[in-house]
Parts: C-alpha cells; structure tokens; sequence
C-alpha cells in the first residue's frame, strides 16, 4: 500500500523521458478516463521491419497515470506491433511494481488502452484490449 | 466554543469511530458527497424491519396500520421541517436528481411548448441539468444558463437580461457542491416570479446544512435528498406548492398512485399519493424522519454557525499551503465545502495520498463538468464538513496535505 508512490513512480511524474509528440507518426490515439477526465494521447513510429523506433505521449493526469504511461513507453522501444497486441493489465502492474485498487487500476491501464486501440487501428479503447489472455 | 458540538454530537455516529485501517482512525470530510448516520436513524429503521414491517395503505391489520402511521408520521415531520403549507406538498421520491426528473417528466411534458425557455446556472450538479438536456432536445425548448462570475457567484445583473427572455422556468442550486456558493435564492425567486417563470430550487446541499422555509422563499419545486442530511440512501423528497402539483400528470403509473383502475383507464389518487406509485422505501422514510428530528434537536442553526466555523478555520489553514489555490468564493458567501487544486499534483494522487492517513475526500469533477471546464480546470480535490467535524480534523487534513506537497516536492 504505502508503496503506491513510489520514488519511480514520482520521479517519472515530473520528469518523464518520453513525453512530447512525434509529428508525423505511423500510429497515433487518444481517449480518456471519463472518471477523472485523466486524457492521453500516445505518437509511435516505426522503423522499416515494423519495429517501434520511438513513441512519445502527451495530456494530463494523475500520478499513476503519466509514470505507466512513460513506463510503458520505454517498455515497448525495439518491439514489433504483435507484441505490443500481447501486451496485458499484468504487464502494466509489474512495470509500476505496485498493488492497485479497481479504481487507481484504470489510471494505471488508460495508456495500454490508448496504445492497443492505436495498433489495432480501432475507433474507441475498449476495457476489453487490457485484459490478459 | 462551536467545536464543543461536533465534539458532543460525534458519539451518535457510530462509524466516527471506525478506523480505517488498524491505527488510522477516520476523518470523514466528504458529507457533500454522502453524511454520515446517526444511531438514532440507524436504530428506527432497524426497529421497523423488527416490529413493524408491512406494506403500507392496503392493509387492515395492525402492522400495515402501524407501518402507515409511521411512514405518514416522517411525511409530517419532514414538511414541518422545511415549513410546508400542507402534507400534500411533500412527495416522496428516491433522492434530488428523482424529484428533478419527475418535474421535467411531468409538468415541463405538459407545460411547456417548442422554443420555450428555461434558465439553469453555470454551476449546477449534472442532476439538474441533464434532465432539461433531454427535455430541451425531446420538446424544442432553449436552455440559457445563469454565468459564474470570476468571484465564483452567480452574475445576477446577467440573469436580469435573461429573464426578458420570458423563461417559464429558473432551476438552480440553493448551494455549490463543488465552489460552496450559497445562492440568494429568495432574491432570485422573486425577480423569476416578477418576469413571469417558476422557480424549482435544488436542495440538495441547502437543506442540510441551514434552515430553508419554502413558504419564506417562495419557492415553486425544492428537491432534496435524506442521505446528505443524516438519513438514509434511496429516500428524498420533491416539494411542489399544491396549486401546481395538483395540475401535474402523474409520473410513475402503477399501485397506490390511482383512486380507481379501469381495463383501459384510470383516474389518478389525491395529493401526494398520485406521485408515489408502487411500494415506497418505507423504512428509509421513517429513517428520514428521524434524522429531520435528530437536525431539529441540533437547531439548524446551530449546525450552520458551526460549519462557518469550521469553514473559516480551513480557509486559513489551508491557504498557508504552498501551491493550494480554493476553487469558490470569498467565506460570507460560502458553505462548509472547499474545493481546491494543489499545483503540479493531480487531485486523484491527493485523495490517494490522504486515504492513507485516513483523510476521506473526494477527488474529480464532482458532477459539474461544465463548471469545471468553464474554469480550466481537470478535476479538483474537495473537502466538506457537516455538523460533527471538527477543527482538529480540519488539522489534519492540512497536516496531510502538506505532507503530499513534500512527497511531491
Ligand atoms: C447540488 C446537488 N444537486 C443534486 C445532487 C444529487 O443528489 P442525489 O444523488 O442524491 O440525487 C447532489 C449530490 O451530489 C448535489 O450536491
């Protein structure tokens, strides 16, 4: 519990390594958490074997929301579109390295959410794009 | 000394005394949200479930006489509680956004014609404004909202130019859930009345926590719920002067709403039945009546100076606060609600941060988006107090807070 905030997760709050925009970019969407008008938007671009070459995110949110989504970013560096597609909740936990509850959990998934519905070229981030297999 | 109250009064709320996890006890500074229960509520109700439960109005046996009697009785008190001319006025709802609906479904249906006009505010609960979206978008009628000014109260010279638009309605909140602004609704009643509108007051946050005389007021519709005032969830009330009630269609058709059912036609029951179709939430009512004597026995008063207190208490203390900017007005306009925005820290981290040490407030847009957009603002953190908070809790909340400025630091 007390490990909610932890030093990474603050650190990565203030000063994130892969915030901005990429202009132009192979994949680009965007949504946000209705709840708590959290909003992100996340650019990728690809190198020529369909690899991640840089992705970078941008918006507003909470604590637990920007440092997953910058985690999660560096995380996807070098991978190929099919692995980003298997991507799941439990890759996100492990990256924060914290126990969430239901509520702070969809802070946590809006960047995996937003970067599935973008590979998979879908209109709308479903729940369902974070759920492990 | 005020705080000597909420100290006094803090041993009829068992819940008060919960830790909310072993060590960290609670301090509850969300009643905006939901207040607390007293034992007094929690045992009626319980008593009833044990010695009384029946249906009400059908039966002839004792217990569905005596079941009757008490929901009637909390009718009573309740409409003596906010000085209603007569039981009639006074129908029994789920809660304020029901009590909303029900006037939109019923008179506004029947009243009003494409391009009529209604006037709400910038700074209302969603409650009372998607119901006259969806009327507005069903029958044609134009929505003109009441601007916040950047003191955060209502611009009334504004809202004198509207009414030359001749609305046939002005709905508003008597107070801010997220700013605390309390509204001069007698004011603004009577300049609806001169230009010709209906008034209907959201209550919601007015009712309990200072006296509200509809009679004085003159107010046409006042909707408010029992679980922010003591009571409890599922229970609330919508206030309507006879004359108007009277004329309404009924809402809900079903039991207990009609005088007598044909094959294909009914003739609709007498005030305020015609409005309560089917089985009521009987035991929550008697509930609420019990809480509105347990207000009653405080002094609504009391309850309101106790709160300007309290409020005023945090105002200072919470402004020594490096980065915290209140989001509302000056304290003479205000109730015991503060919202406010930490710079560089989300609301969501600041609840999380302070649940830690116990500290319940709510974080987000507190149903007023618009108000929120308006402002510029995502989301905001929001501490509000009733009649058993108390200055030390209002400490601790700032002792927390700066706590979150360090761990963000
Ligand atoms: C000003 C105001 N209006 C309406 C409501 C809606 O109350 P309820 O959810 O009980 O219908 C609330 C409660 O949050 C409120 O604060």
């Amino acid at each position: 519990m007390d490990d909610l905030y932890r030093e990474i997760i603050i650190e990565r709050y203030k000063n994130p390594l892969f915030r901005g925009e990429l202009e132009p970019c192979d994949i680009r969407f965007e949504d946000e958490n209705p709840l708590c008008g959290d909003h992100i938007r996340i650019d990728v671009r690809l190198d020529e074997t369909g690899h991640v070459k840089e992705a970078a995110f941008s918006g507003h949110g909470c604590a637990i929301s920007q440092a997953s989504a910058d985690l999660l970013l560096e995380s996807i560096i070098g991978k190929s579109i099919e692995e980003i597609k298997s991507l799941s909740k439990e890759d996100v936990i492990d990256l924060l390295g914290i126990d969430l509850g239901p509520v702070r959990l969809k802070c946590a998934l809006l960047s995996l959410k937003v970067l599935k519905a973008g590979v998979y070229g879908l209109g709308v981030a479903h729940d369902e794009l974070v759920e492990g297999h | 000394m005020m705080d000597n109250i909420a100290v006094n009064l803090r041993a009829d709320f068992p819940i008060l005394n919960r830790e909310v996890r072993p060590g960290v006890p609670l301090v509850y500074l969300d009643s905006t949200a939901t207040s607390q229960k007293p034992w007094q509520v929690i045992q009626a109700m319980d008593q009833y479930y044990q010695k009384n439960n029946a249906n009400i109005h059908r039966g002839v046996h004792t217990l569905a006489e005596e079941a009757t009697a008490q929901y009637e009785e909390a009718r009573q008190k309740i409409a003596s509680f906010i000085n209603a001319a007569s039981t009639n006025e006074v129908i029994f709802t789920r809660n304020t956004t029901e009590s909303i609906n029900l006037v939109a479904y019923t008179w506004g249906r029947q009243a009003l014609q494409p391009g009529d006009i209604i006037i709400l505010t910038e700074m209302e609960h969603h409650s009372n404004l998607v119901p006259w979206q969806i009327l507005a978008a069903e029958k044609g009628l134009r929505l003109e909202f009441i601007p916040v000014t950047d003191d955060y109260l209502l611009d009334l010279e504004e809202y004198q130019r509207l009414l030359a638009l001749k609305p046939k309605l002005v709905a508003f909140t008597q107070m801010s859930n997220v700013l605390g602004t309390i509204n001069p609704a007698k004011e603004m009643i009577r300049m609806a009345h001169d230009a010709g509108a209906l008034t209907l007051i959201d209550g919601a946050q007015s009712v309990p926590h200072f006296p509200v005389d509809v009679q004085d007021l003159k107010a046409d519709f006042l909707a408010f719920s029992a679980h922010k005032m003591c009571g409890p969830t599922g229970i609330g009330i919508l206030y309507g002067k006879e004359n108007l009630l009277e004329n309404m269609p009924p809402f809900l058709g079903g039991g207990d709403m009609i005088r007598k059912v044909m094959l294909r036609s009914f003739s609709p029951n007498d005030l305020p039945h015609k409005f309560e179709a089917g089985t009521p939430a009987i035991a929550e009512a008697i509930g609420f009546g019990v809480a509105v004597d347990y207000l009653k026995s405080v002094g609504m008063e009391v309850v309101a100076a106790h709160e300007r207190e309290i409020t005023a208490y945090a105002l200072d203390r919470l402004s020594e606060i490096p980065g915290l900017e209140i989001f509302g007005p000056a304290i003479e306009h205000k109730g015991g609600v503060v919202s406010f925005t930490l710079r560089g820290i989300h609301p969501h981290d600041v609840a999380q941060l302070l649940d830690r040490e116990g500290i319940a407030v709510r974080a987000g847009h507190h149903c007023a988006m618009p108000l929120h957009q308006k402002f510029n603002i995502p989301a905001t953190t929001r501490a509000s107090f009733y009649l058993y908070t108390t200055l030390d809790e209002v400490d601790q909340l700032a002792r927390g807070l700066e706590n979150v400025v360090r761990i963000f630091g």
